[in-house]
């Protein structure tokens, strides 16, 4: 190299013609793509700056009493945000109960268990799954799925386990629980398809071992895949923990939005999406939309330590392809 | 000893065996929602859906009839002012990702786009809202199609950044090697080459943000008229559907189901269309 950078080069006129090619161009496209690329740490600041600013007086005027008071009044002004925090976790937590066993186990099939020629169509469907929109679900759920439910499963669940308090009272129809089992719906494709993605990228050194050691089939996917993903799937559970506590219209149309708290399953309920979605066009004073861009605010905190979570547990497998299945 | 083994072994495979099967079960209750919905939106809105449904207005509260047309070209504007703003800064900030940001930027970058596709839907609504709409005293497209456009920006970000990753190093190479600039490398080798997979990343961007409600509920807010001006309320084909689901008239219910079959028969198509753009290159089976 440096007897090559030591040697006299001649200069032809062509070469001396041959300008250096203007860097303005260059420069000019980076700044752009960088100013495009920075849109998305701009809209962070822009979502959390707006909703602060929008429940500033909301925040002066009721504290830290917002989220433990559960008295809703638009009339009286008195506004907390305990039911609809309430009513956010408890269908989150039934949407959880129903999609996760299911979620993952369809993944174990979808990588592990299914025959081959039936992967990639099922695939296909969970993706189609995932493609219908809230609002197309939540109208099959009030007109197909509640009354199915009101008339089938919840006598059932009320006649045999109607000791436990989750499944006593009378059942109208839209409640927590039909909300719960809509969410678990919304959720489903998102666990299954981040599961499956966590489960495609465990090495297959792990499941010949296990099948070397005279392993059966189940027995492989237990203890040398979902053993070994576990971290993963965690990741993929609390993704789908996000997405719960943010669906929206599907439950807001099944769910009764009635802002109260009671052990009921049966019970109509209402989520911190589902008043925003509701109420937020009726907002009449400042007081009022202060209290709902509060509550914006308490699902934007909420929803993004979720996915905060979520990422980094997602991260630590550092696989591309669990972060596409995400989108 | 010798008879316990093969108990303990066929008892190994029958438990391997009902494994599979409950995995199976699973699998079918996944899907099964997506067969339901399906066969109800089919039995419930073919009848509806007529040359009425795409060219009318909704009827009056009371009269039958009517259609969704207003809907149907408002969702086609909300859809075309959100990609306006969602395409631009989607591709180019993914072109950025992977051209250009420096390991550490990019981490940050795509760790803050994959939170933000992780937001609810509904909290875009609330800041749009108060950003335009309490600003300019008036819901209208234009804030209905901010709301949508900023939904876009990561969704688009992401698949951009991962399509023109995959172009090969050797293409810019040998652009740079003829003394092309690195910008045009960029814009007519790189992106070139990926623009089939720029492509449907944006068309899954549209197919998703084309059935969002949550962000329009009071931004775009509906409209029973035509709308004329991009300051002023309009109608949108999931808000119509919404607003009919949850009314208590009969024929409005029919003209959800009708609007609802033709909202996921378009978003289909355009997964049909992903598909087929994508054939060969696809993920390989399993």
């Amino acid at each position: 190299m440096d007897a090559t950078a030591e040697m006299p080069v001649a200069v032809s006129p062509v070469q001396q013609r041959m300008a250096p090619p203007s860097r303005f161009g260059d420069r000019a496209f980076e700044w752009l793509t960088l100013a495009m690329a920075s849109v998305v740490v701009v809209l962070v600041i822009l979502i959390g700056w707006e909703l602060w600013v929008g429940s500033s007086l909301a925040i002066k005027k009721f504290g830290f009493h917002f989220l433990a008071t559960s008295t809703w009044d638009p009339v009286a002004e008195e506004f907390g945000a305990l039911p609809f925090i309430f009513g956010t976790l408890v269908s989150s937590a039934i949407a959880l109960i129903i999609a996760v066993p299911l979620g993952i186990a369809t993944a174990a099939y979808l990588t592990e268990l299914a025959p081959l020629w039936i992967r990639q169509p099922l695939t296909s469907l969970i993706e189609m799954l995932a493609a219908i929109p809230s609002v197309i679900l939540g109208l099959w759920g009030i007109f197909v799925m509640v009354p199915w439910l009101r008339d089938y499963p919840f006598p059932f669940l009320k006649h045999y386990f109607g000791w436990i308090p989750l499944f006593t009272g009378p059942i109208y129809g839209p409640c927590m629980f039909a909300g719960g089992i809509i969410i678990a719906i919304m959720i489903l494709p998102i666990i299954t398809s981040v599961s499956r993605e966590i489960l495609r990228s465990v090495p297959d050194l792990q499941r010949e071992a296990a099948y070397a050691l005279g392993a059966t089939r189940w027995e492989a996917t237990r203890i040398a895949v979902l053993s070994y993903a576990k971290k993963g799937l965690f990741g993929a559970v609390i993704l789908g923990l996000g997405r719960a506590l943010g669906e929206t219209l599907a439950v807001t149309m099944v769910i009764g939005n009635t802002p109260q708290i009671v052990a009921s399953l049966f019970k109509p309920g209402y989520t911190l999406a589902s008043v925003l979605a509701n109420e937020f066009t009726e907002a009449t004073t400042d007081t009022y939309l202060g209290a709902l861009f509060e509550i914006g605010l308490v699902l934007f905190g909420i929803t993004i330590l979720v996915n905060l979570l979520a990422q980094v547990l997602l991260r630590t497998i550092a696989t591309t392809s669990a972060t596409r299945a995400v989108q | 000893m010798r008879s316990k083994r093969t108990d303990n072994h066929s008892w190994r495979k029958i438990k391997s065996a009902l494994a599979s099967t409950t995995a199976f079960v699973s699998a079918i209750l996944v899907i099964l929602p997506l067969g339901l919905v399906f066969f109800h939106l089919l039995v419930n809105g073919i009848n509806s859906v007529n040359w009425d449904f795409f060219t009318k207005l909704p009827a009056p509260v009371g009269e039958v009839g009517g259609g969704m047309a207003n809907a149907i070209v408002g969702s086609l504007e909300l859809l075309a002012l959100a990609g306006v703003i969602g395409i631009p800064v989607g591709v180019l900030g993914g072109v950025y990702l992977a051209e250009y940001g420096s390991a550490r930027i990019n981490s940050v970058l795509r760790f803050l786009a994959d939170v933000l596709n992780g937001i609810p839907s509904i909290t875009w609504g609330v800041v749009v809202y108060g950003l335009i709409v309490l600003r300019f005293k008036s819901f209208s497209v234009l804030a209905g199609g901010l709301a949508l456009g900023l939904i876009m920006i990561p969704l688009i970000l992401r698949t951009t950044e991962e399509v023109v990753l995959l172009v090969p190093n050797g293409y810019r190479e040998a652009a740079l090697a003829l003394g092309v600039s690195r910008w045009q490398t960029i814009v007519h080798i790189v992106m070139k080459t990926a623009s089939k997979g720029i492509i449907t990343g944006i068309l899954l961007a549209l197919a998703r943000i084309g059935g969002e409600t949550a962000p329009l509920l009071f931004t775009a807010f509906g409209n029973r008229f035509w709308n004329h001006s991009l300051t002023q309320p309009i109608a949108a084909l999931p808000l119509q559907i919404y607003t009919y689901a949850i009314s208590p008239y009969d024929d409005w219910h029919r003209q959800a189901w009708a609007g609802a079959l033709v909202l996921v028969t378009g978003i289909f198509c355009v997964n049909v269309l992903v598909r087929f753009l994508t054939r060969g290159r696809g993920a390989p089976v399993a």
